[in-house]
């Protein structure tokens, strides 16, 4: 191979290596915007789990499915509320700013019960 | 003799155990005296519990009518804010429940009373079994002057009132005087007391905001089972007792779980309450009764 050719070939080889490191980098910076999913389930009168730890900051999604009743779910802090009807998973995101805790409450009227059907995030720094 | 001078003399005799006076609104000028009137409030009997908070619940709301026919000089009327009965899955056991309720309260010698339904009678059904015993669950009705609105926060399951009867309720508005006294009845708190215990009315505040170019608006609900008063501008919200089990104060713990029964002083905690209007209806006077007179 002449001195041309090894110095192309060494170049294509650099090339190609920033071109892995740089998809490396975007694919980390995906999967870090990618927040994480968390499943919870509501049924009368439970929501499982009903204690959710979270990082201060994290982005994350709930995937919550019902399995009997059209519940609610409700953040009154956030500020976010959906209703879960039963045989679709509804996703709720969200991203607390302060560490502490967040209570969430099924907010529609589910029978004998309801009054006790709440849980909370645990927001840790 | 004015009311609240026979409250005192009876207060001397043992009549009346304890009074708490409140105004809810500016007075009006004078020569609205002749227009005084008083009602009762009745909430949150839950007919059909059954559970360690109350373990005389089979004979807490007949105590209470008796207490109220008791009443030497009686009311014009009594309202009812919901709750009527402890919910139930069963259609069936569901309407058993409002039948012996309505049959019980027949009983009170005073027969103008007006219902109103509580999350626990009409969510699961949208106040279908409830209509069939009480009729509607939104209503006007005026007495010496003073617009009464009966409005519905709970036969939607979501705590909403809902476009519908929100139009209705603006259209009732519409015509009135900004002047004119008028009292809401409903079940819940209108505006956002503990939104994480379920203690609100979602859209509420629309209702609020309905209400807010009229003067004298007072509002009276049940739903939290204790004694609160809370302005929201000019416009006073009173919650009741309730006729079987008293729960913690408002965002006071974790969970509102009912107060446990007080063997030591059965009934403490619950409550009935008169209701005087005086000036015409722009001032009231609270009076809070408990279940056993003594």
């Amino acid at each position: 191979m002449s001195l041309l050719s090894r110095r192309r070939a060494l170049a294509g080889t650099f090339a190609a290596g920033a071109a892995a490191l740089v998809g490396t980098l975007v694919a980390r910076r995906a999967a870090a915007e990618t927040p994480r999913e968390i499943e919870v389930v509501a049924r009368r009168f439970q929501f499982t789990p009903n204690e959710i730890p979270l990082k201060l900051g994290e982005r994350v999604v709930l995937a919550v499915r019902s399995l009997d009743f059209i519940h609610g779910f409700h953040v009154p802090d956030l500020g976010i509320r959906a209703d879960l009807v039963p045989g679709r998973v509804t996703r709720i995101e969200l991203q607390p700013q302060a560490a502490g805790t967040l209570d969430f409450l099924c907010d529609n009227f589910c029978g004998d019960g309801h009054e006790e059907m709440q849980g909370r995030f645990l927001v840790s720094e | 003799m004015q009311r609240r001078d026979f409250l005192s003399l009876a207060a001397l005799g043992g009549g009346a155990v304890f009074a708490s006076g409140l105004s809810g609104c500016a007075t009006a000028g004078a020569g609205a005296q002749d227009q005084d009137f008083y009602f009762v409030q009745l909430s949150d009997a839950h007919w059909g519990y059954q559970g360690a908070a109350n373990p005389e619940a089979s004979v807490t709301l007949r105590k209470a009518v008796a207490a109220v026919n008791a009443l030497k000089i009686p009311p014009d009327f009594i309202v009812f804010t919901g709750d009527l009965t402890h919910t139930t899955d069963d259609p069936g056991e569901r309407r058993r429940r409002l039948a012996e309720f309505k049959a019980i309260v027949a009983d009170l010698q005073v027969k103008t009373v007006h219902f109103m339904p509580g999350e626990h009678d009409a969510a699961l059904d949208r106040g279908a079994a409830y209509q069939e015993f009480f009729g509607q669950t939104h209503y006007v009705f005026d007495h010496r002057g003073v617009h009464f609105i009966a409005l519905d926060n709970v036969s939607d399951p979501g705590a909403k009132i809902g476009d519908e009867q929100l139009q209705w309720l603006r259209a009732d508005l519409a015509a009135r005087d900004p002047n004119a006294p008028i009292v809401v009845l409903t079940h819940r708190p209108l505006f956002d007391l503990v939104p994480k215990w379920d203690w609100a009315t979602r859209d509420g505040a629309q209702a609020v905001e309905l209400l807010m170019p009229f003067k004298h608006v007072t509002v009276f609900y049940g739903h939290i089972h204790q004694e609160h008063h809370h302005m929201t501008g000019h416009i006073a919200h009173h919650s009741a007792k309730s006729l079987i089990f008293p729960l913690p104060a408002p965002g006071s713990q974790d969970k509102r779980t009912p107060l446990p029964w007080d063997a030591g002083a059965p009934y403490k905690g619950l409550g009935w309450r008169e209701i005087e209007a005086e000036a015409g209806g722009t001032d009231f006077e609270l009076t809070e009764f408990p279940v056993v007179l003594q």
